[in-house]
């Protein structure tokens, strides 16, 4: 133990480091965001099938993924999945893992926004003769997006502040870094105490950019293109 | 191994997971009621510092707190052991999250309930714990809901500080039997069927309180 006085010329020494890992935890968040979107879309329409089996399956399937701990779940795609004959990098774990998890919590936010969409759109979209594909494209999404942009930025930020997590498969993240930065030099306290930093920072950009793109979109008449 | 001994010392883990929840449950609860009402009433300076408490905890990452507390509080000279490293970081994290429910909720009790309690001439306490915070109280069980059960999957970081908590167990024994795929999917199923068993607890806890509101209109 060496006491507890903040050295500057370690930061300084430390900073690059950390944040070229933090290129990583921002590529896993982007990456993961992506395929969170991708997947909640696909669950929320199994939610809305005709078939009254993968309804309910998806229910399941969703309040499972919901109700069990994303470490676990790294663990398990990461150690797992190699049994099944499919192996993947610590990164490419980390992106399937985050978007499966918060695809599944994204699912019931596009599930709410679609429903919010009035009745006398969807018939008037069937009146004028438009396919299911375009009536989602042109009527339905246009107007539901605006209302789940707020809880999808705040799903997005929590992924990002879940991304240490993937330290525990050795993906060179901010805090798998400052963890081995701290126990090269033994000394925790700068590293850690930059990372926390960086993610209170980012997280409040992050916060603050979701605001513009809400205001971007205006409250009626848009269109996608 | 057999898939009985599997079970059984997984099991081992979930009792100590449970132990962490009953701990880290009343603190986080403690801290959000404190903390939410400082920043409803509190004056200036004590605001600022519910804020700047709110905002840490919930703009930084969990594992980022966990870890901080368990390497750097050493550093200041204040050792302690992984299990309290534990409990306080989920405790003040899930708190910090619990202090916007208690807000909101009071918030969303009807305006006229405060006029009302005014104009009775209530005093200021009798109006927050006699009318307005039994009616909040309703209002809070579903987020609180959600908040023991973000609490119950996030003990599964305190592995990561070496104690034997369920997530723990599991990457030990997939370590030394290779049985991934039973080890891990049972616990999987462990921290689901807690999960359920808190949805249930807590539904039945949210008819308990809303009994005598005279919510959903007249019966009878």
């Amino acid at each position: 133990m060496n006491g507890f006085h903040w050295d500057w010329a370690f930061t300084w020494e430390v900073l690059p480091m950390i944040l070229s890992a933090a290129k990583v935890t921002l590529l896993a968040t982007l990456l993961g965001s992506i395929f969170a979107i991708v997947m909640g879309l696909v669950f929320a329409l199994l939610r809305r099938n005709n078939s009254r089996i993968l309804r309910i399956s998806t229910y399941w399937v969703v309040e499972f993924i919901r109700s069990t701990p994303l470490l676990v779940q790294i663990f398990f795609l990461y150690y797992v999945m190699p049994e099944f004959g499919i192996s993947m990098s610590p990164l490419a774990t980390g992106v399937f893992a985050l978007g499966l998890h918060y695809g599944a919590y994204l699912s019931e936010v596009f599930r709410s926004g679609i429903d919010g969409i009035e009745k006398g759109q969807w018939e008037a979209a069937r009146a004028l003769n438009l396919t299911i594909f375009d009536t989602y494209k042109d009527i339905v999404l246009p107007q539901a997006i605006r209302p789940m942009i707020p809880a999808t930025g705040n799903y997005i930020i929590a992924m990002f502040k879940e991304t240490p997590q993937l330290s525990a498969i050795t993906l060179l993240e901010m805090l798998q870094m400052a963890k081995i930065i701290g126990s090269e030099n033994f000394r925790y306290l700068e590293p850690f105490t930059l990372v926390g930093i960086l993610y209170l920072v980012f997280s409040l950009l992050a916060a603050y950019g979701i605001h513009q793109v809400e205001r971007r979109f205006p409250k009626e008449g848009f269109s996608l293109k | 191994m057999e898939f009985g001994e599997i079970v059984s010392v997984l099991l081992q883990g979930a009792i100590v997971t449970i132990e962490i929840v009953a701990m880290a449950l009343p603190l986080a609860v403690l801290m959000a009621f404190s903390f939410g009402l400082i920043r409803l009433y509190a004056p200036a300076p004590f605001k600022q510092i519910a804020i700047a408490y709110i905002e840490f905890f919930r703009g930084t990452s969990a594992l980022i707190q966990l870890y901080w507390i368990y390497f750097v509080l050493p550093f200041f000279g204040i050792t302690i052991d992984a299990m309290t490293a534990a409990v306080v970081a989920l405790g003040l994290n899930i708190g910090a999250y619990g202090t916007e429910v208690v807000r909101g909720a009071i918030q969303s009790v009807p305006k006229g309930q405060y006029e009302a309690s005014i104009a009775l001439n209530f005093t200021a306490s009798q109006r927050l714990w006699r009318i307005i915070m039994p009616q909040a109280l309703v209002n809070m069980i579903p987020p609180f809901g959600n908040l023991a059960i973000e609490l119950v999957k996030a003990t599964s970081l305190v592995s990561l500080i070496t104690i034997g908590d369920l997530t723990f167990k599991a990457k030990m024994l997939a370590d030394t039997t290779l049985q991934v795929g039973e080890i891990f999917g049972v616990v999987l199923l462990f921290y689901f069927v807690m999960a359920q068993f808190l949805v249930f607890f807590i539904r039945r806890l949210e008819t308990h309180l809303s009994k005598g509101l005279g919510r959903g209109g007249l019966h009878s």
